[in-house]
């Protein structure tokens, strides 16, 4: 009987397009580090760019994961083979809140799916996804099978590539992003401050910014607290704050030095801190543990994560390729979610202390809102 | 696993759901067997009661005990009484097991013999079966619902409308399958449907109409810790006020944003977790087209068609943790099958497109109404899978086996196509695609339709490559252009239409080959692509397959062990059935007990051969010479079974064998021999065995002359058609001219075949396996009713009880013969006509037949087994068993669907037309009679039966039953002939105008008034224009009353009730103790 093939291809191939949709004429390829080769055809802006690759399973919500800054520098496969359907939102007001993204440009450096579907005709939509790409500088490659991409990236783990381009010459070198001080470029420059809603006092939170998703901000100020951001390297200490948030971001925790520097001051306070994501890690770091990075991540809408010591079960929204070694906490700090698939560690607390970390993404967008909670138990503490 | 199971039970009573009718299909024969394992796995004993003897759910290994007796509260009641189970499962036996439940529990049953119910509550199905009472509690929780009025008298119903303002929505509580339901324009309208539902239901709900809404399902998955997921969400490409299960459904949502997707997704949570569901679920919004308003349309607490769907579109085994959470697991601790790594606390990740697309039969119906609406017609449905949304389409249109080739190149005409798209039918899909073809923008298109106008894209595309492939010949063909069209869901079959040529496309094959050879010869291949729940992120480990263009490599590596494919049966239609479920899963198991490598492919969600955990290898695919040779070219096998799964893996024999594919068993040319009439009859012949006249049709000329010759009656069929399709019966010139056009229409490639219609004869069915000719087993089955009822609409017992020993005699020689000279090998099925003291053969199939496993329940001998291994070559015995020893009776009865078809007349004739059927077993044919016809809903009179006995002679005939019932005391009315001749021989009965004079007492408001529970109503003729016979039937199968057409099954039925005064005296025994 047949076995699932073994998931070591053997060697470096090149697979043809799957399509060639009447629409489009120019070629282009990814190019892996390994000498993979996928073939299809290109949409969006005309460039060529490097990065490491990844996919993502979740079926909705490319305009949202495209603008995630913890996409910063990657090159992004949906599995989900139709992307387009249902458009693009209108262009982000400067200055406000984008609506329906998480920050105001594509972060993805390219995008690699297996059909560009559809137009704009829904409701909600302003522009096609090609048309936005273009505006926004960012590459497409279509009509490959992102199954068989994925399947690689899944037992060989993810790893560098290219999007070559017909008819572009000069190609970006194929390189390990991970020495790239991501948080950095998308950190924001100056503080700001965003006010919560409703009367009342309002919890005032410091969100050190690593690269928030805007929805993070959102979800804090819809529960009435006002949201402080500030830079990633931003000293936390004198500010004034009930409590941090420490955000998601792009790359390796330990290239963010400057931030956990920060945090480590942090938790000789008592104030208390939510670390998401990125935040997660660099609050582990800052606590005394350590990070490594996973062979392919997780980056999806259907990641269950049990609440240790509990049978409570969410469903969710993920984007990460380095995690907590959660068996090895320092004294004094315990799991607080673990991965229902692969156990590997979803979040921690501190024993005595109000510090506590997802890796998960509470904010959704995209993806299932049941995280939401670790919001409002934050701000509980908080009052 | 942990067993977290709260006091866990140790004996389980699960309710089946009957027989398939519309509305209640196939889906839970899967859902049922899946909890049935569920709880196996555990050592739980289990005990289940459901008449549908084709099941797999009620085969030997499955359940401890089996039970096939009606599901309702009575029957539950005394086997709950016999069995004493502490726990029973109420939710995979789709309403009939809910209803059922609730009945029982309000009648205190449940109570009284301390039976728990697992799962969901008992409260919480009751708030969400009484849409008042759901629409109360939403409001609770702030929750949109559309404004809605329930009441339970016409005039509240009309106060309502008046409130809400027409056009109102009318739906049936209680109820399923959109039964009752509609749009009521105007008061006449609305009181029309509320008397009609509320003849039948409780309570009906009224409301606002929400036109050119979207319609979204969400499969909701909750265990008793309160961690819930929605499994799958589901799109109707169909605009609301279109059945779900009418619409053509994508998994997942296409045209839904992440904040639509997950705004719904976030209620659906919120609205199972306050209702507290455990186990399955699924939630039905509204969703405006040009908002994320959204309305909750219903929440069905339990296993559904749509959650069928949702397990096999994600892989996620929904019925089977379903039952475990039942038990208190919670989902954490239920393993993921598939993966085997992970659990079953996960949404599914789909990295493909999965299509449902309804199969209708309303042309088998006379004066049917063809119109789709929010009430269900369809008998059956089929998923197709694809990497895009046109290949997963064009493969469903396919697989719909209706003659379509896909969304184009078909022979559908359309006179009114705007027509065709503001009012939708059947062939709303293929109207679209011509609308397209012929210029109407996509714009007007979706004014006309209210379809998102995303899903008319695709079609445009679809339309737009097949204009540009028409621009080549075969050589000419651009290769970029024949991958894209590929990719698109073309079949070799649609692109050698499409291409130009000078001659027209001849018939069969030929050119189809010819396509498929220039393709492979260019390199345009198909790959295999793997179901896995995660998208690829984890290694899977089981082989849940399908096949697309848009790949460039196999998910899976072949091994040397070349495997045996088992062809299934395909979409569930009238004719063909779960019965072939039950065959081409039995033919797995057999040759896996044999150490053989199996594959199955199928693509029917509703069954239990398509659970991936049936066979080595399952391909969810199209049953089409070009995909199976497809697959035949990637697994080598060692051998193809075609003999299993019904008539449409019967009809690849042929061009199978040609293409050199291993067919296994009776060889491909005998197969021909069997189903070519023209062949088969000269076989006959020189086997001197007596059949009907018969001549093959050149002109409608001959066939005058024939007829004149034979005498009138005459029956027209073609050859290779199942379900008596296009079959008729003519009695005069005009007739057979009027059908022979109708018939010929249905499968050009074969000879139409007329022969003498054997009026007054008795119908005999020979079920049997042989090996190189020689019979190893056989059953002989008689039919109640007369020839001239299609054997799948007639009521059959097993061991014949009336048939003479020199019959059967005869009967077994025929069959040798037969079996000797077509060398069979496999499953062969032979039926006969006796009249005076002449046997005469009118078919043979050389296959397994829908009475399989009827035949092979009631003796404990598995007619498949025998087959599997007569067809692997084995040294075959026959069985010890015969069916002479058997001191009891089955009675295999017919399950009609005629109240969901509006207008259909209720008549039985050579065209099937039951959905599905049960089968029980008694100690004598009367009380086993009895119980499969409770089991179908006939109810036993008690108030008054209306008498119209037919023609004179049938008025003689039936004048001995008539007394019957005159003695046992019932009320008769009668209609002025009946009424006269009864009065003649001394029987009083009360005259009743016949509907068409106006007259009173009129036979109409009797039954409306509920004064008459039984209608023996014998039609002098099959007459087709509107007769107050025709009203009379109509009427009843409206209201509910027990209706008999035929007058044997009457006959039978009387003497029944004289025998077996009530229920109570029918003995409850399950299956061990008569076999
Ligand atoms: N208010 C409404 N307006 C328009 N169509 C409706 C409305 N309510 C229900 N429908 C349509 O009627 C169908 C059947 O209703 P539903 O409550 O789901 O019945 P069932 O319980 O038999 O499935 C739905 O699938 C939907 O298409
Ligand atoms: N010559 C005949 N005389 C009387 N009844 C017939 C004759 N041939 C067929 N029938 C009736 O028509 C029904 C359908 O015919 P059959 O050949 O079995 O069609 P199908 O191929 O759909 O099973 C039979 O079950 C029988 O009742
Ligand atoms: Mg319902
Ligand atoms: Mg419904």
């Amino acid at each position: 009987m047949a076995e699932a093939s073994s998931d070591d291809q053997n060697g470096p191939i090149t697979l043809s397009p799957v399509d060639h949709p009447p629409d489009r004429s120019r070629r282009a390829r990814l190019v892996l580090d390994d000498g993979t080769v996928f073939e299809g055809y290109h949409f969006g802006a005309t460039k060529a760019v490097a990065g490491e690759v990844v996919f993502t399973t979740g079926m909705v919500g490319y305009p949202e994961s495209l603008t995630d800054p913890s996409y910063r520098g990657q090159i992004l496969s949906f599995t989900y083979p139709l992307i387009g359907n249902y458009g693009v939102p209108p262009r982000p007001t400067p200055g406000s809140l984008p609506e329906g993204f998480e920050s105001e440009h594509v972060q993805a450096s390219a995008l690699v799916i297996a059909t560009l579907s559809g137009g704009s005709t829904h409701w909600s939509a302003a522009r096609s996804l090609e048309e936005w790409l273009i505006e926004e500088g960012v590459p497409g490659l279509c009509c490959v099978d992102t199954r068989a991409l994925t399947r690689r990236l899944r037992s060989h783990g993810t790893r560098p590539g290219r999007i070559e381009v017909e008819g572009v010459e000069e190609l970006p070198e194929i390189a390990d992003a991970a020495t790239r001080d991501l948080v950095a470029e998308v950190s924001c420059d100056e503080p700001r401050l965003y006010e919560g809603v409703g009367a009342g006092t309002h919890p005032r939170i410091v969100l050190v910014d690593c690269g928030a998703k805007a929805n993070i901000i959102r979800s804090l100020c819809q529960r009435g607290a006002d949201v402080l951001r500030v830079p990633h390297d931003h000293d936390l200490e004198r500010e004034r704050a009930d409590g941090f948030l420490i955000s998601n971001g792009p790359g390796d925790p330990k290239v963010a030095e400057a931030t956990v520097a920060q945090l480590k001051r942090l938790l000789v306070g008592a104030r208390p801190v939510l670390g998401i994501c990125l935040g997660n890690q660099l609050l582990a770091l800052a606590a005394g543990a350590d990070t490594y990075k996973l062979d392919y991540g997780h980056r999806g809408q259907n990641q269950p994560c049990l609440e240790v010591g509990t049978d409570r079960c969410l469903i969710t929204s993920q984007n990460h390729g380095y995690a907590v070694a959660g068996d090895r906490l320092p004294p004094g700090w315990r799991e607080w979610f673990v991965n229902a698939n692969d156990r590997s560690n979803e979040g921690i607390r501190h024993e005595d202390f109000p510090f506590r970390s997802v890796q998960f993404h509470p904010e959704a967008t995209p993806g299932p809102r049941d995280a939401a909670v670790i919001f409002d138990r934050f701000l509980e503490v908080l009052r | 696993m942990s067993t977290g199971a709260v006091e866990r039970p140790s004996k389980v009573l699960i309710l089946g759901s009957g027989a398939l009718k519309i509305g209640e299909a196939g889906e839970f024969d899967y859902s049922g067997s899946q909890a049935i394992k569920a709880l196996r796995e555990e050592k739980i004993y289990t005990v289940l009661v459901n008449p549908n003897i084709a099941t797999i759910q009620t085969s030997e290994g499955l359940a401890d005990e089996v039970y096939f007796l009606p599901v309702n509260a009575e029957f539950v009641e005394r086997v709950i009484e016999r069995e004493r189970p502490d726990a029973i499962l109420l939710s995979f036996g789709g309403q009939t097991a809910l209803n059922c439940g609730l009945l029982l529990a309000d009648r205190g049953v449940l109570e009284k013999y301390q039976v728990r119910v697992l799962g969901t509550p008992l409260e919480t199905i009751r708030i969400t079966e009484d849409r008042e009472l759901f629409a109360g509690e939403l409001r609770k929780i702030g929750m949109s619902t559309p404004r809605s009025r329930a009441v339970s008298t016409e005039e509240d119903a009309l106060r309502a409308a008046e409130e809400i303002g027409y056009p109102v929505m009318v739906r049936a509580a209680f109820a399923l399958g959109g039964m009752g339901s509609g749009i009521a324009t105007d008061p006449e309208e609305l009181e029309g449907m509320a008397r009609k539902v509320l003849s039948q239901a409780p309570q009906l709900l009224v409301e606002e109409y929400l036109e050119g809404w979207r319609e979204i399902e969400y499969e909701v998955v909750r265990d008793r810790h309160d961690n819930c997921i929605t499994v799958c969400n589901m799109e109707n490409v169909d605009a609301l006020g279109i059945h779900t299960g009418e619409s053509i459904v994508v998994a997942p949502s296409q045209t839904l944003t992440d904040h639509e997707y997950h705004l719904l997704r976030e209620i659906s949570i919120k609205l199972i977790r306050h209702l507290g569901v455990i186990g399955e679920c699924n939630v039905q919004f509204a969703l405006h087209a040009t908002s994320d308003e959204y309305r909750i349309i219903e929440v069905n607490a339990r296993l559904s068609r749509s959650s069928a769907l949702a397990s096999k579109a994600t892989g996620y085994p929904l019925a089977f943790v379903a039952a475990k959470l039942a038990l208190g697991h919670s989902m954490h601790e239920v393993p993921n099958s598939i993966t085997r790594v992970t659990g079953s606390c996960f949404e599914p990740a789909l990295d493909y497109v999965v299509i449902k697309i309804p199969r209708w039969d309303l042309k088998k119906f006379k004066r049917v109404s063809l119109a789709l609406g929010s009430e269900m017609k369809s008998v059956g449905e089929v998923m197709a899978i694809g990497r895009r949304f046109e290949e997963a389409l064009q493969k469903a249109c396919r697989m719909l086996g209706i003659g379509a080739h896909g969304v184009l190149c078909n022979s559908f005409e359309f006179d009114n196509l705007e027509e065709e798209l503001a009012h939708p039918t059947e062939r709303r899909i293929f109207a679209i695609a011509e609308a397209l073809r012929r210029g109407m923008d996509i714009e007007r298109v979706r004014a006309l339709t209210r379809i998102t106008p995303w899903f008319l894209e695709r079609v445009a595309e679809i339309v737009g490559t097949a204009s540009r492939i028409a621009e080549h010949d075969l050589e000419g063909l651009p290769d970029p252009l024949f991958r894209h069209a590929k990719c698109l869901g073309f079949s070799d079959n649609q692109v050698a239409r499409l291409l130009k040529r000078d001659a027209p496309i001849p018939r069969g094959y030929g050119s189809m080959l010819e396509v498929r050879e220039h393709r492979k010869s260019r390199g345009i291949m198909p790959v295999i692509k793997q179901i896995d729940t995660l998208a690829a992120e984890y290694p899977a480990h089981t082989n849940y397959l399908y096949m697309t263009y848009h790949g460039s490599e196999d998910d899976i590596t072949m091994s040397e062990v070349r495997p045996q494919i088992v062809l299934g049966g395909g979409a569930y239609r009238i004719g063909s059935s779960v019965e072939f479920d039950w065959c081409a899963v039995n033919a797995v198991e057999s040759l896996k007990r044999r150490g053989h490598s199996t594959v199955l492919i199928n693509y029917n969600p509703e069954t239990v051969s398509t659970d991936y955990d049936t066979c080595d290898r399952l391909y969810f695919d199209e049953l089409s010479l070009e995909r199976v040779l497809d697959i035949c070219e990637k697994e080598n096998p060692a051998g193809v079974m075609i003999s299993v799964g019904g008539q449409i893996p019967n009809q690849l024999a042929v061009p199978l064998g040609r293409a050199g594919v291993p067919i296994i068993g009776t060889s491909v040319d005998c197969i021909d021999r069997a189903e070519n009439r023209e062949r088969f009859s000269s076989l006959l012949d020189e086997l001197k065995i007596d059949q009907p006249e018969w001549r093959e049709l050149t002109s409608l000329a001959d066939a005058l002359r024939f007829a004149e010759q034979t005498e009138y009656p005459v029956l027209i069929r073609p050859s290779y058609v199942l379900s008596g399709a296009a079959m008729s019966v003519a009695h005069s010139d005009e007739e057979l001219a009027e059908y022979l056009a109708a018939a010929t229409e249905v499968s050009k490639d074969f000879p139409v075949v007329i022969s003498k219609f054997i009026a007054g004869a008795k119908e005999i069915e020979l079920d049997g396996v042989a090996q190189n000719g020689r019979v190893i087993c056989y059953a002989i089955s008689e039919h109640v009713e007369q020839a001239g009822v299609h054997s799948g609409d007639a009521t059959m017992v097993f061991p014949s009880q009336r048939i003479y020993l020199e019959t059967v005699r005869r009967i077994k020689k025929i069959a040798r013969g037969i079996a000797g000279a077509l060398k069979i090998t496999g499953p062969f099925n032979i039926q006969f006509i006796a009249r005076d003291n002449r046997i005469q053969v009118i078919e043979c199939n050389l296959r397994a037949s829908r009475s399989f496993p009827f035949v092979s329940k009631i003796l404990k001998e598995n007619f498949i087994d025998y087959s599997v291994r007569a067809m692997l070559g084995e040294e075959v015995s026959s069985p010890e068993k015969s069916a002479f020893e058997c001191d009891y009776v089955g009675v295999k009865a017919p399950q009609f669907s005629f109240s969901r078809l509006k207008g259909a007349d209720p008549l039985l004739g050579v065209e099937m037309a039951s959905t599905g059927e049960v089968a029980c077993l008694g100690d004598d044919v009367h009380s086993a009679y009895l119980k499969a016809l409770i089991s179908v809903g006939y109810k036993l009179p008690e108030r008054g039966v209306l008498l119209t006995t037919g023609t004179i002679e049938s008025k003689v005939a039936f004048l001995p039953s008539a007394r019957k019932l005159h003695q046992l005391g019932l009320p008769l009315y009668a209609t002025p002939g009946t009424h006269q001749f009864l009065a003649e021989h001394g029987i009083e009965s009360t005259l009743l105008h016949p509907p068409l004079e106006k007259l009173s007492p009129n036979v109409i408001d009797h039954l409306e008034a509920g004064k008459i529970d039984l209608v023996i109503n014998v039609p002098r003729s099959e007459r087709r224009h509107l007769s107050s016979g025709y009203l009379t039937r109509r009427k009843a199968v409206d209201f509910g009353v027990s209706l008999f057409t035929n007058i044997q099954a009457a006959e039978l039925f009387v003497e029944a009730i004289s025998s077996v005064r009530s229920e109570a005296d029918l003995t409850i025994k399950p299956w061990r103790e008569y076999v």
